[in-house]
This record gives structure tokens, sequence and C-alpha cells, in this order.
């Protein structure tokens, strides 16, 4: 007697239980399946199904949402967009023949449960999507948050995230060129992991992921399956964390970068050779996500002899087949004609590969076992047609309150005294210290095109060695600012980015998204959901940054309390000429220094009001789209024109922060006169501003400014002296380097 | 001239090797791990990365490699071979050069700018510069930490086979601090800093890693 379920099992038993809820799935989401397959799903079935219509895979209750990103297209989206949202990763024509294509995604859970493993596999995952585009991946950025420093848990996760980036990123060969590391309470036991990835590729030899043509053949390479990562990102990145639950390790997939850098080199030469109809890769939902989207974008059907799967353990079963998220797997479409060069390759890259089955025209997905029918479904109703929620949302009864609860009623240093241990504080806080001891166990210069890296406000890349185009890079997030206001902090997030991109000189032209939030059955979370994607939108479609893709994580939350919602925004910008970036640090004594941008008072959400009185309420800065424009478009021209020595964008611990940071690249000193009231101009975090400094005697920039009516003010002038001097204190260098460098290694270094 | 820069799977640093070969005016020609063939090349440079992911010891897989014996044999009539990182690791692995790469004492890894003290210029990828300069390059790996029993680090300096040490902190737990070594011939160096992410102003700390193919192509030129 056969122990596995098949179609015709399925039909003679229509009334057998089957564990749908264990899987996943609700009652009336059962009830759709049976009636879209006119019978129970057998148990394989089912197991696809809820992989598929999972949060993570089917983005069910974000959908409606994530529309307006689709409907306010920037004007200049056509001119750079060449795949939008919806393929695994969008692409964008920059210009000579070449293509950039870039996304960041998520992998919190699977992070918190297995630090180093998880977060591993988060670049693998988003490695793979950018190469199934037809890309080389050429960089990765990883923007992290981890709760209170002094939690019991975060530096099991920091060291165990950090080393499992470094671990997967190094040995795959790419340069690890920016991200963030930030810390509040809200994300203790939910820290969130994010992984962006930028490949660049001929602008015409985009791969997509859709099964053509009846009888070519679709082939499984990589890694062999294994019982790891069963329902991994799909199943465990869509549920709450709670504590009476049994341990989920078995979930978290394991990582093997060697696997994939064979990968990634056998896809190069499979790709140039053009031996590919179509591709995906095997992320959340393994293969059963492959199988149903390459068949729904395709001709329609797809026969596949599932037991001719390699497997890594051959106890498994055909459900677990289906559902296992093992790592390092792809699968393509190739016409029987280059099936021997394709299989020939990769060998020659020591990569596995096997034909598992062929397109078809008959609009089913059917897959057998030993020869039984055990999936007999429309690929359509998995990959696309899923349950889609309109979930119910409300503004949450608190945040008046919240907004109410301003910061003026903080006790604000006033004395030279006072501001100095302000500033020292401020800058020993491990929000705003160097981050130093993470980005130093990440590869910044392996493939030699490392322009820009950390700690600079962006990554710069170099595309093309004769003709020196690049790419700029910056991602950026607040979730303190999106608490306190959804919509303007989900701008903010975009805003800082597009700034960070710009001071470099890259001019911004496209932007990928990673919206980090609660549990959706939450109404507060669901507005705060709502307004975060709504402020995006509208303010992608004013800065002219067109969403080419991204990712949503919800139930980032442990029990009924939700992580701070967290918009984390990446921006994409071109660089005409590399080799005209702008750095950040202070690098010639008797520059001026140019403060660019106006400086109000807005300390709601600010470093200050968090790491002096772990205050936070009333309202972000004020978001001013306009002004970001303006600033962006001058240190473009500024970076262009080589008008500039350096430039630095404000953003988190205001003005204070920029200068420390400056001050300590090249050991130069500062003599500075703040402007209007000190304490404001030190710690405000008003946007749209950077600090810049010009050669003496040059006026170009100023001219420039003021010809196109930018606010700015001349605020001191840099020196070979020893310390950072504002006139109302001063202090020492050394002083500031120990305490901005000594942070992070105090509290988290191996000792 | 034609400096070799051999891929392994799991090579990272190949096409950056080949980059600096150009860069200092010679003809980078990629050799293949499977092919025990050297075409023809002049010198041989083992790029850094993790061969075979590293999983096993650094190296130990890829000693073994079809072109392996043949760069063996070549290095042992003279030709210059370079090993970075994990080229290092490979040559340490294949008895060209003595000692081991060990785990880093504080056990992660690192990538810094490192400054490096040259101590012989003896060598064919060193000529070009003089004993005693002070370079900055990048260093980068989770296992470059040199030992060699007391005997052979004896020996080592005795005989001006230490190439390069570190200056400063002691980045990884290296014996006496050093960053890299010949063999007896000198013609054969490993070097766990990486040169060739240092040789233009755009992508690198300096340009101070240049000199190193620099020295080897004007070698072969006057040889």
């Amino acid at each position: 007697m056969s122990l596995i379920d098949t179609v015709p099992a399925a039909i003679s038993s229509p009334e057998a239980e089957q564990p749908y809820a264990a899987l996943g799935l609700k009652d009336d989401e059962y009830a759709k399946i049976r009636e879209i397959l006119g019978r129970r799903p057998t148990s394989s079935e089912l197991a696809m199904y809820s992989v598929m219509w999972s949060e993570h895979c089917s983005y069910k209750s974000s959908k409606v949402h994530l529309r307006q990103f689709g409907e306010k297209v920037p004007a200049n989206a056509s001119e750079v967009l060449l795949i939008g949202m919806g393929e695994n990763a969008g692409v964008v024509d920059v210009g000579n023949g070449l293509a950039v294509t870039f996304k960041i995604e998520s992998h919190n859970h699977p992070s918190y449960v297995e630090p180093h493993q998880g977060a591993a596999t988060g670049v693998g995952g988003i490695v793979r999507d950018i190469l199934t585009m037809g890309a080389r991946p050429i960089a990765v950025m990883d923007p992290l948050r981890f709760g209170a420093p002094d939690h019991p848990d975060t530096g099991r996760l920091i060291r165990g995230i950090v080393e499992g980036i470094g671990s997967y990123g190094n040995c795959l060969g790419l340069p690890n060129i920016g991200g963030e590391v930030v810390f509040d309470p809200s994300y203790n036991t939910n820290p969130l992991v994010n992984a962006l990835c930028v490949g660049v590729l001929p602008a015409d030899g985009i791969q997509l992921a859709k099964a053509d043509g009846p009888g070519n053949k679709v082939v499984l390479f990589g890694s062999r399956t294994g019982g790891d990562g069963i329902g991994g990102a799909s199943v465990l990145a869509s549920a709450t964390f709670d504590e009476d639950k049994p341990s989920r390790r078995p979930a978290v997939q394991m990582g093997d970068p060697f696997a994939e850098k064979l990968l990634i080199e056998c896809c190069m030469e499979i790709f140039a050779e053009r031996l590919v109809v179509g591709i995906q890769d095997l992320g959340a939902a393994g293969l059963s996500c492959a199988t149903t989207e390459l068949a729904a974008a395709g001709t329609g059907g797809m026969d596949v002899d599932l037991d001719l799967a390699p497997l890594r353990d051959p106890t498994l079963v055909p459900e677990e087949i289906l559902m296992s998220e093992s790592q390092e797997r792809m699968m393509a479409v190739v016409t029987p004609a280059n099936l021997d060069r394709f299989v020939e390759l990769c060998h020659k890259w020591g990569v596995t590969a096997t034909v598992i089955g062929t397109v078809t025209d008959t609009g089913r997905l059917v897959m057998r076992w030993h020869g039984e029918t055990i999936v007999d479904v429309p690929p359509r109703t998995l990959a696309h047609d899923g349950p889609v929620y309109d979930r119910p949302y409300a503004r949450p009864e608190w945040q008046d309150a919240l907004q109410a609860d301003t910061p003026d009623r903080l006790a604000r240093p006033a004395t030279g005294d006072e501001l100095k241990q302000t500033l020292l504080t401020m800058v020993a806080s491990p929000n705003l210290a160097s981050k130093r001891w993470v980005w130093e166990q990440y590869d910044r210069y392996v493939m030699g095109n490392t322009v820009l890296a950390m700690p600079e406000d962006a990554g710069i890349l170099r595309l093309d060695e004769t003709t020196s185009t690049g790419i700029a890079l910056a991602t950026d997030g607040n979730g303190r600012f999106a608490k306190l206001d959804p919509y303007a902090g989900a701008q903010l997030a975009l805003a800082e980015a597009y700034r960070n991109v710009s001071v470099t000189g890259g001019r911004p032209i496209a932007a990928t998204d990673c919206l980090n939030f609660g549990s959706p059955e939450d109404p507060d979370v669901m507005w705060q959901f709502a307004e975060a994607t709504r402020g995006l939108a509208d303010a992608c479609q004013t800065l002219g940054t067109v969403i080419t893709g991204g990712n949503v994580s919800f139930y980032n939350q442990t029990g009924s309390t939700p992580i701070n919602p967290t918009p984390v925004v990446g921006v994409l910008g071109l660089v005409e000429d590399v080799r005209r970036r702008t750095r950040a640090g202070f690098r010639n004594a008797g520059d001026r220094l140019l403060l660019i941008g106006e400086t109000r008072d807005e300390l709601g959400g600010s470093e200050w009001a968090w790491t002096v009185h772990e205050h936070l309420g009333g309202l972000p800065p004020r978001v001013d789209l306009a002004a970001e424009q303006a600033l962006g478009a001058a240190m473009v021209d500024a970076s262009n024109g080589g008008l500039v020595t350096s430039a630095h964008d404000l953003s988190d611990g205001g003005l204070a922060q920029v200068l420390v940071e400056s001050c300590l690249r090249h050991r130069l000193g500062a003599r500075v006169t703040l402007p209007g009231d000190p304490f404001v101009a030190l710690f405000s975090e008003s946007t749209a501003r950077a600090l810049v400094t010009v050669p003496a005697g040059d006026d170009r920039l100023t001219s420039l400014l003021a010809d196109r009516a930018i606010p700015y003010a001349e605020i001191g002038v840099v020196t070979t002296g020893e310390s950072l001097d504002l006139g109302v204190f001063a202090v020492p260098l050394d002083e500031l380097n120990e305490v901005y460098e000594g942070t992070l290694p105090r509290l988290f270094a191996h000792r | 001239m034609k400096v070799g820069v051999v891929t392994f799977p799991g090579s990272l640093d190949d096409a950056d090797a080949a980059r600096a070969v150009r860069l200092a005016g010679g003809e980078a020609v990629a050799l293949w791990h499977g092919d025990a063939d050297l075409h023809g090349v002049d010198a041989v440079v083992l790029p850094g990365g993790f061969s075979y992911g590293d999983y096993l010891r650094c190296g130990a897989i890829a000693r073994f490699a079809k072109v392996m014996p043949v760069i063996v044999d070549a290095a042992r009539d003279g030709m210059p071979v370079l090993g970075i990182c994990n080229g290092f690791q490979i040559l340490c692995e294949s008895h060209l050069l003595p000692g081991a790469l060990v785990r880093n004492d504080h056990r992660t890894f690192n990538c810094l700018d490192q400054r490096v003290r040259i101590e012989t210029a003896s060598t064919p990828w060193t000529s070009g510069y003089t004993a005693g300069d002070q370079i900055v390059i990048p260093l980068k790996n989770g296992e470059g930490g040199y030992v060699a029993d007391l005997r052979t680090l004896d020996a080592l300096e005795s005989q001006g086979r230490v190439v390069a040490r570190y200056v400063g902190r002691n980045p990884n737990g290296s014996y006496r601090d050093i960053a890299g070594i010949c063999n007896e011939a000198g013609n054969v160096v490993g070097l766990m800093p990486h040169p060739e992410h240092a040789i233009e102003d755009l992508t690198g700390p300096s340009t101070d890693g240049l000199a190193f193919f620099t020295s080897v192509l004007k070698g072969l030129v006057s040889a």
C-alpha cells in the first residue's frame, strides 16, 4: 500500500482530515483550495498552497497597499525602468548598454532563531534574486536593527548576525559597501536583518522567470534538497514568536556560500551563451514557488517527476521536498537543443544539474512521485490568485497622546560644560558611535570596484573601468520617526537615503523598500503600514525615485508588542564619473565649513531625546521634499564640478555628530561658530541639510547656492588643531575618538 | 610578459590580481585549476578567496588541484610565484613554503587597511621596494595568523626570508608579526595582506601594492 497521498486517493477520500490549520491556513482559505480543485487537495498540494499562500509569499495583507507603487509612478520612471515590481528584482537602465538590478529583503525571523545561519542565508537569498535577473551580483549592504544594547540577548544576536553576513558575503566575494546598525528596545527579541544586493547586466540580457515553450526541459541545479528550512521563511516569517511554542530551529535554512559562488559563476557562463528560456531561484517556498511561478508566467503547464530531485536526505517525503527551503538551488527552463551545453557548463563548475520536468500547454502543473500523480493544480492559483485581505486598520488611540508629548518639556543643556557632556554622551551612545567593529568584519575591497564604502554616507561602485561610470547606493530607516508619524517616517527614510546618495555625487533614480512591521492582524499596525506605504509612494513620485521592488516583513512582534514600524529604503543613484565622487571627512586645514539647509528646533524622535532622556514623543522633523531635491541637485553638481572637498549628510545626532565624524576621519580639527541657539544648532535633526567643505577663497559653491536660493551658513574652518572647537566649548580629538571608537568593541567584541 | 592567475573554485580575488598585472604593464593569463598547463606564463599568482569554501583547512583541497603539480615544478625551477591570502595558505599546504596560517587570535574575520614593512627587497616580487619601506595595503582574512615551529621561525629570520611584517598592532596573532615569507630561493612568496587591492587611488587605501607586480615584470624583462 502506498503511503503517499495521490490525486486518485484525494478523489476517493474527500472527507479525510487534513492538517491545514497547523500549516497556517485559515478555514476559508482551505475551503477556497477545495473549490479551486473541485476536491480535497492531496497532502502535497496542501503543502504547496500553505507555503504559497503564506503572508511572506503571497503578500496577502499588503497587496492592496503596495498597488500604490504601481499607480503613483514618477514621471521619469519610463526612462529608467526596464523591469518593475513583480519580477525577482527590478531592473533600471544606467546607459552605455548596461542595466542595474537591486533589491532589499528581510530575513528577520530566521535570524532571531539562529543568528549566524539566518543572516547568512538572508544574504544568499537576495543574491540569488539578483542573479536570477541575469546579472552578476556586485555588492551587498545590510541594514541591521537590534534590541537595547544591554538586553541579555543582544550580544548573541549581533555577534551571530554580523558574523553570518560576513561569512556568507566574504566567501561569496561580494563587497559589503554599506548599511546601518541601529539599537532600540522595540527590537528586543525581534532583530531586523535586511539585506540588499545589487547586480549589473547587459541591458539586453535580462532573464525572466517563465516556463515558455512546450517540450522545453525544466532543470533543477545547484545544491541538493535537504530537510533544512522546511517552511522557513514562508511559515516562520508569517507568524509571531510566542514564548510557549517549541523551538523553530529546524525551520531555519543552512547556508553554503561556496555552493552559491559556483552557482554564480556557472550562471554567468550560461547567461553569456544565452542558454535559458527562463530561470527562477529557489527561495521562500522552494520548489513549490519555483515551479508554480515559472509555469504561471509561461506557457502555463509543467510536468514534473518530483522523485528525480536530488536529495541530501533520502528519507524526505514529497511534502517536505516541496516545502524545503534548502539554499543555493535554481531552476531553469532550457530547450532540448541547449541542454547538453547547459549541463556541460554546470559540470565545469561542479554544479549538480538534473532534468526533473517538461513545459506543457495543459495549463496544469502536474507532479508525479514514482509514477503516481501527487499534484495536479492550475499554477496561477498558487502563484498569483492567493487570498487578498483588506485588513481593518485605524489610527491607534494612543497616537494623539504620543504626538502631544513633545520634547519641549525635556531639560536642555545650557552651559558650555553641559553641552560638551551631552555631546560626549551622544557620541558614545551605541547608535551614534563608530560601527567599525561591524564593518571591519566585511570585505569591502573584493572585485576592485569599490569607490566608497563604510563609513561613507553611501557606497559607490565603479561599473566600467574605461568610462568610469558608476552607481551610488544608500539605505536608511528610522523606526522612531515612523512610530511618531508613519506617513512622514517612511518619507524621511527615503529622503535620508536620497540625500546620502546625492552628497556623494550620485543622482538618485530608483528605490527599493523593505517594510518591517508588526502583525497585520493588529489594526494599529495595519494603520502604520497603510500610512507608511502611502507616504513612501507619494514621496517616491515627487522625488523621481521609482520603487523597483522590495519586500514586506510582518509579524515582527513578540506577544502583543510590535516593533517600531520600520520602513527601510534603499536608493540607487547614477554617478557619471566615479573619480569625481565626494567623500565625507575633512581633508585640508583651511577649508571653510558650509552648513547647507535650514535648521529648525526639531527634536521629536531625535537621537538626543532618546539617548539623554529615553523620550520618544512629539512629531518627527518636517519633510520638505522640494528642499531635498534642491539640495540633492546642488550636491551632484558640486561633486561633478569639483566644488567641494568633502560633504556629509546631516541626520541622526544632527550637526554635532557630523562635525565629530568629519574631524576624526583624517584627524583634523575644526573651529566653528554655531549659528543661533547652540543646543538646537548642534542636535536638531532638521532634514535637507549637509555639511560641506570648500577651499578658502573658492566661491563657486556659495554662488551656486545663492543662485538657486538654497540657504546656507558659513560656520567655520578646518584646522590642524587637535580639537573640535565650538566656541561655547572645545573637545580634544583624542577624547572624541576614544568614546566614538570604544563603544561597540566594549559592548560586543569577543573577549 | 605573461603572468598567470589561477582560478580555483571559490577563488575571489582572481579578477583583482589580473587587473593588477595589467595595470603594472603585464599580460594577465587566466589559468584554470583543472588544467595542468601553465600556457607559457612567466610567473604565477595564486589569488585570495575561499578555495573549495575553505570548509576544511584553508588551501588543503586546492593543493590537490590538477594545476598544482605543474606550479610546484615550475616554482622549484625558479619561476616567480606569489600567493596572496588564500594563495599563501595553498603554498603552505603545498609545502612550497613552511609553516601554516591559523584562525585569527581574536576569532573574527577582519578587513583593515594594514601598515606593513617590507623586510627584504631581494625577491622578484619585492625588488621594486627598499627594505624598510612601510606600505599600507588591505588585509582581510579570518585565518591569517602565521605559525611555525621555533626552528623554522629562526631559520626564516636568519636567512632573510621574512618578506613583510605587520607594523603597529599585530592584526591576527601572527608569530613575530610575520605578514609574508619566501622560500629559500626567494622566488616563491606568500603574503597575507592584499597588494592587488592597493593599485589605484580610486579603489584602494593607496597604490603601495602595485610594486609587487611591477617588480616581477621588471625582473622578467631583464632576466
